[in-house]
């Protein structure tokens, strides 16, 4: 589904990722684990061009992202991304936060459509042959109830329904995340980017957040995750990736990598964090 | 009778029976009209810049808005009001060969003398919006403009109301220097009560209390304002 080729990141003279190839495949958890500083959360960054890369290619769905020309936004639909601090939009309620991305993207194809709808009415003025007019089946009420439905259902899913007009500022961080998750989901991505999803979190606040993960995972949703949690990179990944020095320095499953790690970088960083 | 109170009779004479009144109002309306669509077209001017300003420039376009931006409030920050009235009405106008009255040209003048103004403060604000809201955007899918429209924006605002009204306040105050250019404000009206009775001292008075009656009225305003914008860090 993602293929990466040779991606190298500079900022400024400082070289963070020395030229990564991996591919994730359909349904595939990978996990990215490594020292501070090794780069992979630049590497999860570079991934829906968050960050720009310097070179290399990121094939996602046929079109290469790291090509300045690709229209980046599109892509990041299909691509969640969760970060650290969670970054709930602080102006609006959960549901807005939830609700805005659909409706306003909606909308805006809706308008497009409608646009196109109206030139093709004033070509077919000219033509002989007159071409069709798209179908328009939706219209900026029916984009909000379901975008509002759809929100309404994701909120039941984590058992925060009752916070829906609340403001972020109110909520505990791991409710802060779990609405984060919920909201990249509300675009129906086909992948999740995870950036250290439990990292700002209060121990007792970890599990939740891990558990719905944990169930997305089970229901078939493609992830890269960039944790410090080992016991869960074990549970849930299918492969394991060990970056060091902005290269993967070894991948494998988890029993390889976790329990016979070859490299001698890999094998001196799981006997501190294990 | 003592002075004091004959100069108020005097005033009160010229004030409401010789119609003093109708000027004052009108110069009221003046410099509510100058600061009001003043602010307003230099909050729109100032949000421009302040988006240019911000925006990252891996492009040339970006870049070449960016020189022109930092120009402008060079140019508006680094010449006083009173200068850039008397040019755009006596220099720019003639040379343009328009006709426009006093007023308009001094809502202009204050439009974008303030826009630069309000870029800077804008900037500030827009970068005091924590770098993740804009990520948190981009994310899952917004455009650039729509996340700083919808999401930063909003923010940025919040954070700068007290400074705006700091901002909108200084506009009412240098409203009058109008004067320069022949239209009538506040001060004008009032000035010209003192002349006619030849007694300077209550209308000056009357015309300072009157500013400090508005700006106590803008002051107020902008602490509701303030109250309701905060509501999301308060949580309902």
């Amino acid at each position: 589904m993602i293929e990466v080729v040779n991606l190298t990141k500079k900022f400024g003279d400082v070289e963070v990722l020395k030229g990564i190839t991996t591919t994730v495949a359909d349904g595939e958890k990978v996990v990215v684990i490594g020292p501070s500083g090794s780069g992979k959360s630049t590497f999860l960054r570079c991934l829906n061009c968050m960050e720009d890369p310097t070179g290399g290619s990121i094939f996602f769905e046929g079109e290469d992202l790291a090509d300045m020309r690709v229209d980046i936004n599109r892509h990041r639909e299909r691509m969640g991304m969760v970060f650290q601090q969670f970054n709930l939009f602080n102006n609006k309620t959960v549901i807005e936060n939830i609700m805005l991305a659909p409706v306003h993207i909606g909308k805006v194809r809706l308008a497009q459509k409608k646009r196109a709808n109206a030139r093709r009415k004033f070509a077919n003025l000219f033509r002989k042959q007159k071409l069709p007019l798209e179908p328009i089946t939706e219209s900026v009420k029916s984009i909000k109830e379901k975008a509002y439905e759809n929100a309404c259902s994701l909120l039941d899913r984590i058992g925060l329904r009752d916070k829906e007009n609340v403001y972020p500022s109110t909520l505990s961080g791991g409710q802060k995340q779990r609405i984060a998750i919920v909201r990249s989901l509300a675009m129906n991505p086909k992948v999740i980017l995870f950036d250290e999803p439990t990292s700002a979190l209060d121990p007792e606040m970890v599990g939740e957040v891990l558990d719905l993960i944990r169930k997305l995972a089970a229901e078939g949703m493609t992830m890269v995750i960039v944790t410090h949690e080992m016991g869960f990179a074990r549970e849930v990944a299918d492969r394991v990736i060990f970056m060091s020095d902005g290269v993967i320095t070894e991948e494998g499953t988890p029993e390889e990598l976790f329990d016979h790690p070859k490299n001698p970088r890999t094998q001196q960083f799981l006997k501190c964090v294990l | 009778m003592s002075d004091f109170d004959r100069k108020i009779q005097t005033f009160i004479k010229y004030f409401i029976d010789y119609g003093g009144y109708r000027e004052v109002l009108t110069g009221l309306k003046n410099t509510a009209v100058i600061a009001v669509l003043g602010l307003l077209i230099g909050i729109v001017i100032g949000t421009l810049i302040a988006i240019v300003r911000v925006m990252p420039k891996y492009k040339r376009l970006p870049r070449v808005l960016d020189k022109i931006c930092a120009f402008y409030v060079a140019l508006f920050r680094g010449t006083p009001i009173v200068v850039q009235l008397l040019v755009f009405y006596y220099v720019a106008l003639p040379l343009m060969g328009l006709n426009l009255d006093s007023v308009t040209v001094s809502v202009c003048v204050f439009g974008l003398n303030s826009g630069a103004y309000i870029s800077e403060i804008m900037r500030s604000g827009i970068q005091s919006v924590d770098r993740g809201q804009m990520e948190g955007g981009r994310s899952v899918g917004l455009s650039y403009s729509t996340t700083m429209i919808k999401i930063v924006i909003p923010q940025a605002v919040k954070n700068i109301l007290p400074t705006l009204g700091n901002e909108f306040i200084a506009l009412i105050k240098e409203t009058s220097v109008v004067s320069f250019v022949g239209a009538v404000d506040l001060y004008v009206a009032f000035n010209n009560i003192g002349s006619t009775s030849y007694e300077f001292m209550i209308p000056y008075i009357v015309m300072a209390l009157l500013y400090i009656i508005i700006v106590l009225v803008i002051t107020l305003c902008i602490k509701i304002m303030e109250r309701s914008l905060g509501k999301s860090d308060r949580g309902r």
